[in-house]
């Protein structure tokens, strides 16, 4: 137990916990392997696998050429026969050059061949904004994914879970999306020593409440947190649930919260019209309706491109004060 | 690399199988008996056998949407094909795929592919798994003179090439992308033209001669086993139906002389002359190969169309494993 305590207590960087996750899946299995846009000697651009080259060598951390749809297919075929390929698609907004493969190979592949085949496929890709990348480089697609059929979708918020979510990704017999946040990497909390896995589909409740729940999506969960906090100074009790995995939702573990607090607020990073954040909605007012004491509410981004200036884009991203005063709009506060 | 009569025999007997399966499908499609739309293969036979004699059940091909011929070339089962074609539940995909997706992964049929140029990133996939696993089996996409416009060739070319992976990637060039002549869809006649573009071999066959694919096949499919890479082979060939169906969609996108000047290099016709003329079979003997194939074909589709059809309550099984 003592052993246990310890390793729990330590604590690591979004970043290095990324690196973490992908060494120890490399680990677990001599069929994995790493692919994508320099993703070895140069470790990615956001240095998320700083180290793995040296230590798996070129034939399992892979320098692929700037072919998105190619890295896809790579995934499907060697995840067809007998590999359990991760592949790295360096912004979530390049899975535009990779569609039909993501869509309509890698997703189907298992259904239209009537379940003879399993694609293992873990796809790592970096979504989000507040970096000033503008907007081909800042995008949350993350509803795109989560309309096809076939595909896993997690959006890790968490030191501790982005690298729970790699492993669990890399375990798990279907082809699984891990959108990590570039405006994360350096957010510290604890990560376990030991390999472990996070369960796919299972939503976190980040802070217990009784009068309100705030369902946030990826890094909205911690400005949902800092929200809470500045709504219990008005006397609102917020409980903040992190899905963490968008396909297959949780929507039990929502109910439940709101079946207790019967208001509810979805937050994303993404564009507000046709998010995520409008299905979960959607579900909350079939199943709990008579529960509900106010319409659900959605934060999310103006429908408009991704801003590259900085007070533009800071309009652009919702955020704590954003969510603190959406929160009070539905509770009919000034 | 030696024609031996054993080699004859197989090239033809895969090409009727082919050609019977493909006419006997597209009547029960035209009469209606047959849901959903057949891209069908005929005319294009050599192709798939002369290449395929080459393969093991551990290599693997990636389809077209045109992709029964490589799945019977491949060894496909005649009651579990015509039984996906008809989508019942007794079929190679339990009727969930269709013609356009039937596959059998087990002997390293990836599929046929609705998506034009969808399979060479995936047979790359297949060849780089191939090279990964320490294996010396090849990976080798089928796909047409259209799909080599496609982004996705491209990267797949390139990809296989920078990596040497054991791929051979195998043009079917018919001379049209569904109805657009390739005189109107691309700048050269030649697709090896586009070889030297990825720093692979780009050699061609008579796509209507087996024997003559069946030499270039297993010269680059030998390299492909020995580490030396990709190549390209494309197979100059023609498609004796439309593009949908056997008679499309009605349009006159092609002439009577045009089909007539290809009918006379008929694969099927010209490996029987010369097994006749080699004395490796005589015509009656010919003529019991394509009656076995006709009876087994039979009983095929009398299975199929008294399988069960899938039951209404599996339509969401198989999205995902769930164990």
């Amino acid at each position: 137990m003592t052993a246990e305590a310890t390793t729990e207590a330590r604590q690591l960087p979004y970043i290095l916990a990324i690196t973490e996750g992908v060494r120890q899946s490399l680990q677990e299995y001599d069929t994995s392997f790493l692919a994508g846009e320099d993703v070895g000697l140069a470790g990615s651009v956001f240095r998320i696998y700083k180290g793995l080259y040296a230590e798996f060598g070129p034939e399992r951390v892979i320098d692929s050429p700037i072919s998105e749809a190619g890295l896809i297919g790579l995934g499907v075929g060697a995840g067809a026969t007998g590999l359990r390929p991760m592949i790295d698609i360096m912004f979530s907004d390049f899975i535009g050059e990779c569609m039909d493969e993501i869509a309509n190979q890698l997703a189907k592949t298992r259904y239209m061949f009537g379940g003879k085949t399993t694609l293992p496929v873990t796809v790592l890709t970096m979504g989000g904004g507040g970096i000033n990348l503008a907007a081909q480089h800042s995008q949350s697609l993350e509803a795109w994914l989560c309309h096809i059929p076939g595909l896993k979708v997690m959006m890790p918020a968490t030191p501790h879970d982005v690298k729970g979510a790699i492993i669990a990704a890399n375990r798990d017999e279907n082809p699984v999306f891990v959108i990590m946040n570039k405006a994360s990497l350096g957010i510290t909390g604890e990560v376990p020593e030991e390999p472990y896995a996070v369960n796919i589909g299972e939503a976190i409740v980040r802070r217990e409440g009784s009068n309100f729940t705030i369902v946030a999506i990826g890094r909205m969960m911690h400005e949902a947190m800092t929200a809470a906090e500045i709504l219990e100074k008005d006397g609102i009790d917020v409980e903040v649930i992190d899905p963490l995995t968008l396909q297959p939702l949780d929507t039990e573990t929502i109910l439940t919260s709101v079946r207790k607090t019967h208001r509810a607020l979805v937050v994303h990073e993404a564009v507000r019209f046709g998010g995520i954040g409008a299905e979960i909605a959607a579900q909350i007012q079939e199943n709990a309706f008579d529960d509900l004491d106010a319409p659900v509410g959605r934060i999310g981004a103006p429908f408009s491109p991704v801003p590259f200036s900085p007070p533009l884009e800071q309009a652009y991203l919702p955020n704590a004060q954003k969510i603190a005063d959406g929160v009070k709009d539905l509770i009919g506060l000034d | 690399m030696e024609l031996t009569k054993d080699i004859l025999l197989d090239l033809h007997r895969r090409m009727v199988r082919i050609r019977h399966f493909e006419d006997e499908a597209g009547k029960l499609s035209e009469s209606g008996q047959m849901p959903g739309a057949l891209h069908l293969y005929v005319g294009e036979e050599a192709v798939a056998a002369g290449v395929m004699v080459h393969l093991t059940d551990e290599d693997q091909i990636t389809s077209t949407h045109r992709g029964h011929g490589h799945l019977v070339a491949k060894g496909g089962d005649f009651k579990q094909m015509y039984a996906e074609l008809y989508g019942r539940s007794t079929g190679y995909n339990k009727g969930k795929g269709g013609s356009m997706h039937i596959a059998n992964v087990d002997a390293g049929m990836l599929g046929a592919n609705g998506i034009v140029a969808a399979g060479p990133p995936i047979a790359v996939g297949a060849g780089f798994s191939n090279k990964y696993r320490g294996t010396k089996n090849v990976a080798i996409p089928f796909f047409g003179d259209g799909a080599t416009n496609e982004g996705s060739f491209h990267e797949a070319a390139n990809m296989a090439a920078v990596w040497k992976l054991p791929v051979v990637f195998v043009c079917e060039n018919n001379g049209y992308g569904e109805f657009t002549p390739q005189a109107e869809h691309q700048a050269i006649k030649d697709i090896t033209d586009r070889a030297a573009g990825y720093g692979m071999p780009g050699i061609q066959a008579d796509g209507m001669d087996a024997i003559a694919v069946w030499e270039a096949a297993g010269e680059a499919i030998e390299r492909a086993r020995n580490g030396e890479g990709p190549t390209l082979l494309e197979c100059k060939t023609y498609r004796y139906y439309d593009h949908v169906g056997r008679s499309g969609i009605g349009l006159e996108y092609r002439s009577d002389e045009e089909l007539d000047e290809y009918r006379k290099e008929d694969p099927i016709p010209k490996l029987e002359k010369h097994l006749i003329d080699n004395n490796v079979l005589t015509a009656d003997e010919i003529q019991a190969v394509h009656d076995g194939i006709l009876a087994e074909i039979a009983e095929a589709i009398e299975f199929a169309e008294n399988s069960p059809l899938p039951d209404p309550s599996t339509v969401t099984e198989d999205v995902y494993y769930t164990g």
